[in-house]
């Protein structure tokens, strides 16, 4: 064991990180807000009576959540162009990303409609609100509170998770482990140095999902 | 040379996922043994075993799975310890586990109320007589279902290590793949057999979080 660890060599890469990190950050809010809003969908849809709806939006919802991640991406990005459907990388990152976020936030979403009770439903509906009035100014807000801590952390995963799509060549900030790797050859200083950046992003992630919350829910309760 | 996706390819498929099986299992094994310790650190009244134990969980459930794997897949050669894709993608989807299944089962233990541990000692119980007989059994009620539930993601996970280069259902896909040219057909196959392993332990969470549930 007389491995001299190097980390200092990285500094000179700051700009390939920096860009790196960029990157992951544009993905990761992308895929936050596609994957809620084919999120807000599927549950709206996987609650709708109609079985031309629910059956369908229940068999994505199954099928994307007991599937892994990578596997979704290469199904995207290797397996469309057989169909005739090609992508750039990053498209199909932001793609198939947005997809699986948009499962699990389907879920998140559908529990929350359902926690709200059906006594504060019914009594929107004799006050005269409409379905979609009730909804908006009754179930919504009780139900976003409720579903909110596990939004977030949902949407911290989905960061990490973002470095999946280093492996279509995607240059986020794992890959940018992969190029200062190839130019130096010390692989355990760069991929440690990223993996740990990550947990500044997770930190930095959470902080600000703490604020909003505080913002929204916790400084004017009452609506 | 070219060739069509065909049946034997499929074989070659299941047979691979005997590997995503196994490292599953052994994670499972070696995540639980872990994850008993951390969940111990971080009910134990002592503040410097549940800072470590925090500092732990944090440290993993804040960096991704790739990161810890590739850390380990070129880190434990420094400290002399040869690893193939094998050890390294079981060591740290092992450390990975441990910090889940820490934070289940302290969930757990900690929902039994106070009450509980209260109402043991005034019968006369000793320490040990209230955490196995008062305590425990109704923690493992509430922790067996999410913690089923928790190995679809462990099964989805070891996909990663394809990335390190272990043969698993992934890799193995993505050499088919490469072989035939089918990519759509290979990976739908390689979809079809992850969700078949998922699906299954997602609907025994629910059945067992149905039934233990209704139970009490």
């Amino acid at each position: 064991m007389n491995y001299n660890f190097r980390f200092e060599i990285l500094l000179r890469y700051q700009d390939e990180i920096i860009s790196g990190v960029l990157l992951t950050l544009q993905l990761s809010v992308l895929t936050m807000i596609l994957g809620l809003l084919i999120g807000l969908c599927v549950a709206i849809a996987s609650n709708h009576p109609a079985r031309s709806l629910n059956v369908p939006a229940r068999i994505y919802v199954e099928a994307i959540r007991n599937t892994p991640l990578l596997v979704q991406l290469f199904i995207v990005f290797f397996g469309l162009p057989s169909l005739g459907i090609r992508l750039s990388a990053d498209l199909a990152a932001v793609i198939a990303l947005s997809i699986n976020m948009g499962a699990y936030a389907a879920e998140i979403l559908r529990a929350g409609f359902e926690s709200v009770r059906r006594s504060q439903i019914e009594a929107g509906r004799s006050l005269g609100l409409t379905a979609a009035q009730t909804f908006r100014h009754v179930v919504l807000f009780q139900a976003m509170k409720a579903i909110y801590p596990a939004l977030a952390s949902q949407f911290v995963l989905i960061m990490l998770a973002t470095c999946v799509v280093s492996s279509i060549g995607v240059t986020e900030l794992f890959h940018q482990a992969a190029f200062i790797d190839s130019r130096t050859y010390r692989s355990f200083e760069a991929y440690t140095l990223i993996t740990l950046s990550y947990l500044l992003l997770t930190l930095a992630f959470r902080a600000l999902f703490a604020a909003i919350y505080w913002l929204v829910f916790v400084r004017r309760p009452a609506r | 040379m070219i060739r069509e996706f065909a049946g034997a390819d499929v074989v070659y498929l299941l047979l691979a996922a005997r590997w995503t099986v196994a490292l599953a299992l052994i994670a499972m094994l070696g995540g639980g043994l872990l994850g008993l310790v951390i969940a111990a650190l971080r009910i134990v009244p002592f503040r410097p075993a549940n800072w470590l134990a925090l500092l732990y969980i944090n440290l993993i459930q804040g960096t991704p799975l790739l990161g810890q794997l590739f850390v380990f897949f070129f880190g434990l050669p420094l400290i002399g310890i040869q690893v193939d894709a094998w050890t390294a993608a079981a060591i740290s989807l092992s450390l990975y586990a441990a910090a889940f299944f820490g934070e289940i089962w302290r969930g757990a233990l900690q929902s039994v109320s106070p009450r509980q541990w209260e109402a043991g000692a005034s019968l006369g119980l000793t320490y040990g007589q209230r955490l196995f007989y008062v305590v425990l059994p109704q923690a493992l009620r509430v922790a067996v279902a999410p913690t089923v539930g928790f190995l679809v993601q462990l099964v989805k996970n070891t996909s990663l290590t394809a990335l390190i280069g272990f043969v698993e259902l992934t890799r193995a896909g993505q050499i088919i793949s490469g072989a035939t040219f089918a990519p759509l057909r290979v990976y739908l196959v390689v979809a079809a057999v992850y969700f078949v392993l998922c699906f299954s332990l997602s609907q025994m969470s629910r059945r067992l979080e149905r039934r233990l549930h209704a139970a009490r």
